[in-house]
């Protein structure tokens, strides 16, 4: 580890000129669902095992485009701005449909933004998509443009019989960044802390990734978003107390709700945003999908910190508070609870073929 | 050549992009410039709401080339609330049964390959059951 050059936590925090915020939201989920206990009876005889209860699985035409393009549609409705404003659309997921070209232009195209933005893809595993958050946060902050669009979503894969093949699931959300005066919520600060931890990886041509065990929990998922957490409140001299809502990644169920635990938030600040045991992990989309539930109930004046996790690793943490502006917007598109609603079981044996896992060949 | 002829055409593929006639203010889609309705020149680019019913519907058991991944799927004449058919797949229909008359709203979803695993991915408009009714 580097040394600090401050010790004033404050002074980490990364704030811009002028005020911003997120000015719509919007949050997609398949329909598909399979049961945990329907793999676990496929691998292990069993029907224990599973870590969530049901996990979202993407269509046989879905992908992070065609998912990242609703999303933003739903976005686009709530913030109520021309697409031809957007200045940015970046799409953050570590299911990206092409290795090389560019998912942002497709979904950009779709959702009838101008030529002229910024439009490159984002990875850093499951924090991919809240990277892209503090680039649009940036760029409106810094009066580069006043509207940008950042997206976090996947269709996570699991390898067969692997512990990841649980929770692995498709989904995320998209957020327009603009000016605070129109937002429904109001971006106070962001931070992000990072370190090369070798918790989690996919090299360039393999379909699943892999992960080194001994590295999951405690020196990448605990200690990066403890880290960004703490600097957070700390540099904004608040105690979670001061926060009406808690939001984590979700690997699954408990990881965010110790780490919750851990740095005093209860279980009630974490509930509504807590989406892992019906739809799995989500990856890029996992923390943002729980803010887009948080907003659909929350009220005015709402304090949420919102920490995302991504392996390799790091994480970034925002500080959000509601505005009046939300009760009207919110009803503009699909909730992200009717999205989980819409639901159809599926059986192992589609699942692998929705998932392109039966070779034609 | 399959991918210059989809690029020009994506607009409509990928949202529904078709004209309204400045004359008799009708919605035209897929777009043609000349109004069907009046016959005067219509290029004003408009914007489909992609909701609309389901007006007939076939089930294809047998997909032409590039299709057979989705076998087997639905094709709907859709009425748009505008107006124009829209001849499209329907998706995401769960265990629900197709009927006339059925409310669904466009989505864009990946429609096929173009040739094998190297070619490019093709996106398009189908319907599914509108989420909200
Ligand atoms: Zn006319």
């Amino acid at each position: 580890m580097t040394t600090e050059t401050t010790n004033d936590p404050s002074k980490l925090l990364l704030k811009t000129d002028r005020k911003i915020g997120i000015i719509g939201y919007g949050a997609y989920v398949p329909r598909y669902r399979i049961p945990g206990e329907d793999i676990s009876m496929v691998w292990t005889g069993h029907k224990t095992g599973s870590p969530v209860k049901e996990k979202s699985v993407a269509g046989i035409d879905e992908d992070v485009i065609t998912m990242s393009i609703e999303a933003a549609r739903n976005a686009i409705a709530r913030a109520g701005i021309d697409p031809c404003e957007l200045r940015a659309v970046w799409v953050g997921s570590e299911s990206h449909p092409y290795a090389v070209k560019p998912s942002g232009t497709v979904v950009a195209e779709a959702i009838g933004a101008s030529a002229s933005i910024q439009s490159g893809d984002w990875e850093f595993a499951c924090k991919a998509g809240t990277e892209a958050m503090v680039a649009a946060i940036a760029l409106t902050g810094s009066g580069m443009g006043r509207y940008a669009m950042a997206i976090g979503m996947d269709t996570a894969q699991g390898k067969p019989a692997d512990a990841l093949e649980y929770t692995a699931a498709s989904g995320g959300a998209a957020f327009i960044i603009g000016p605070a005066e129109e937002a429904v919520v109001e971006i106070e600060a962001s931070y992000s802390f990072v370190s090369d931890t070798p918790d989690f990886w996919r090299r360039a041509e393999m379909k699943y990734p892999e992960h080194g065990q001994r590295f999951t929990g405690e020196p990448a998922y605990f200690k990066h978003i403890e880290g960004a957490a703490r600097i957070m409140l700390d540099g904004m001299k608040r105690s979670p107390s001061d926060y009406t809502y808690g939001v984590f990644h979700q690997p699954n169920p408990k990881f965010p709700q110790r780490v919750a635990a851990t740095l005093g938030f209860t279980p009630e600040q974490i509930k509504d945003g807590l989406l892992s045991p019906d739809i799995g992990n989500t990856y890029a989309g996992s923390a943002m999908i729980g803010l887009t539930a948080i907003l659909d109930i929350a009220k005015p004046g709402d304090r949420i910190l919102m920490v995302s996790y991504g392996s390799g690793a790091g994480s970034d943490a925002f500080s959000l508070v509601v505005t009046d502006k939300i009760a009207a917007r919110r009803e503009l598109a699909t909730s992200t609870a009717e999205y989980i609603a819409r639901r159809t079981q599926i059986d192992y044996g589609t699942y692998l073929r929705y998932r392109g896992n039966i070779s034609m060949e | 050549m399959e991918v210059p002829r989809h690029w020009r055409l994506k607009q409509q593929r990928y949202a529904l992009v078709g004209e309204v006639c400045p004359h008799c203010d009708s919605k035209i889609f897929p777009p043609r410039d000349v109004c069907p309705y009046c016959g005067e020149e219509a290029k004003t680019q408009y914007t489909m709401s992609g909701k609309g019913k389901v007006y007939s519907y076939t089930i294809m058991r047998d997909a032409p080339a590039g299709y057979e991944e989705n076998i087997p799927y639905t094709v709907a004449v859709v009425a748009l609330e505008e107006g124009p058919m829209v001849t499209a797949q329907l998706t995401d229909l769960g265990d629900k049964p197709v009927e006339i008359g059925m409310p669904v709203e466009m989505v864009t979803r990946r429609i096929r390959q173009d040739g094998d695993k190297h070619g490019m991915l093709v996106y398009g408009y189908k319907f599914r059951p509108a989420v909200r009714a």
